[in-house]
């Protein structure tokens, strides 16, 4: 119990130390460059409070449960020899994590938003809901399938740099394709996706896998998950861009 | 009585979120590997402060962050402000966003918990040549600069593919001549970089930017930022990793490199 607390407590210290630069860029903006105090201060006030308070306990949670049983169901699931189980974890996590991930259901709206005022889709409450949701399958399948590359990857060791390479180039023929409108989104979509929850999950799979994969060294195998999970929605979403303009 | 029901409905979209992915990890031991969860009730706990934690972070997010943040951008691009009539403007004279943009890249980089989580994952992993502190600092000039440049590219209306184009070639000459060990943690730290804190803030900075600049529409011009910080992350994280190995080389090449250690 007493190390809990002290845990905790360096977690808040440490999440103190990271929110100080936001609270000191604003600041020094707000006072010395626009020359006026901050409306409402009070409200603002609290909110740092509760962003404090979360970065603390998020941190703690991460290290009580997150990391640990992401590394270990990888490790065990890669004993086990079984390519098929591995790979359907693998969709799953990246799928499941991404469906649900707070940063995308902001900028699906904001997107669906965008193109029903620039007139690429209709302007009612069911076109915008649809399109924001279509958009958010779209990219959950599309890290679904980026885990599952990834993964592969680690167990036939193929080249990162290679696989990076490729999809960029892919992604510069998919733009001269892909209606203008949807570019930017389709940019934005591929760092969007890798978010609080997912990032830490899909991290450990590909540390622990790499791990346990005899010959696979953590440092150059493990990461690249995460590469790949910013580079898939760049292209699935040019993909349904092309789509819904001919549909 | 209100912000209570706010902040309830805002826990139980977390919990929503992250059931689910509790939800299949549990299945998945049972079903796949067998047997009960190893220490459960640890996990469980984790699972809860994960949840609150993560909820009162968005009700921070949105309290405090975000508003502020627009209204920041609000701020510094208003006509008052800028000392003009808003009508024949040029690039440079927005060059407040700009810095903006820089600051506020760099300083919620920073507190971004996702980097951290994988900043002290690959200082393990690398036996301790990755410092955490470079790292995130490499992360967040990388942002910083993405960000500012990003605020660039909406102000004279540049298409996004051109500078992402360029972004790529440079990324590709940089694998070719970074060492190799850090190649993956850099091509990964652009997304880990961009995640909740960072997304929404840069997003509306975007395109209430788009939408205050004349001449310039919000879908063609005010995505992109989010896709700026991305590659900039990887490009600066390879830049930290070729000049530590030029340092490294300049200072002692009687001590074995980090690279022979891990093995």
């Amino acid at each position: 119990m007493k190390d809990a607390l002290s845990a905790l407590f360096a977690d808040a210290m440490g999440s103190v130390r990271d929110l100080l630069p936001i609270v000191l860029v604003i600041g020094v903006f707000q006072v010395l460059v626009l020359g006026n105090p901050v409306a409402g201060l009070a409200p603002l006030a609290a909110g740092g409070l509760m962003v404090l308070l979360g970065l603390t306990l998020f941190i703690y949670g991460l290290k009580l449960a997150l990391f640990p049983i992401g590394e270990r169901l990888a490790y065990s699931l890669a004993n086990k020899g079984s390519a098929f189980w591995l790979l359907t974890f693998a969709f799953l996590l990246g799928f499941g994590t991404t469906i649900a991930e707070p940063a995308l259901l902001a900028v699906a709206d904001e997107a669906a938003r965008v193109a029903a005022a620039g007139g690429a889709i209709i302007d009612t409450a069911e076109s915008l809901a649809e399109y924001a949701f279509m958009l958010r399958i779209t990219v959950a399948c599309a890290v679904g399938v980026a885990i599952v590359l990834g993964v592969l990857r680690i167990l036939a060791a193929w080249s990162l740099p290679v696989m990076i390479i490729s999809g960029y180039v892919l992604v510069i023929i998919m733009t001269t394709i892909a209606p203008a409108e949807i570019v930017g989104i389709a940019y934005d979509s591929g760092a969007v996706t890798t978010s609080t929850v997912t990032v830490p999950l899909v991290a450990a799979l590909g540390i622990g896998l790499a791990s346990a994969v005899r010959g696979r060294n953590p440092m150059l195998d493990g990461f690249g998950l995460i590469a790949f999970a910013s580079l898939t929605p760049i292209l699935f979403v040019m993909g349904f861009g092309v789509l819904t303009q001919w549909s | 009585m209100e912000l209570i029901l706010t902040a309830l409905g805002i826990l139980a979209n977390t919990a929503l979120d992250v059931l689910p992915v509790a939800a299949f990890l549990f299945a998945f031991q049972r079903i796949v590997i067998g047997g009960p969860m190893p220490n459960r009730n640890s996990i469980l706990i984790g699972f809860v402060f994960v949840v609150v934690g993560l909820g009162c972070f968005l009700i921070g997010l949105e309290q405090a962050l975000f508003p502020l943040g627009r209204l920041m951008a609000e701020q510094l691009t208003a006509p008052d402000f800028l000392g003009s009539s808003g009508v024949d403007m040029r690039w440079h004279d927005y060059y407040w966003i700009y810095l903006f943009a820089l600051a506020l890249g760099i300083s919620t980089t920073l507190a971004e918990p996702a980097l951290l989580a994988v900043s002290m994952k690959a200082h393990e992993v690398s036996g301790g040549a990755i410092h955490v502190w470079g790292l995130r600092v490499a992360v967040a000039v990388g942002v910083g600069t993405g960000v500012a440049l990003g605020c660039f590219r909406i102000v004279t209306g540049v298409p996004l593919q051109y500078f992402i184009a360029v972004g790529y070639v440079l990324v590709i000459v940089q694998t070719v001549l970074a060492p190799k060990l850090i190649v993956p943690l850099a091509y990964d730290s652009g997304g880990v970089a961009t995640s909740t804190v960072t997304v929404p803030l840069i997003t509306a900075l975007g395109l209430g930017l788009a939408e205050a600049v004349p001449g310039r529409s919000p879908i063609l011009d005010g995505f992109g930022l989010v896709a700026f910080a991305c590659l900039f992350a990887v490009i600066s994280v390879l830049a930290y990793a070729q000049l530590s190995v030029l340092r490294a080389g300049r200072s002692a090449t009687s001590t074995p490199t980090t690279q022979d250690s891990q093995e």
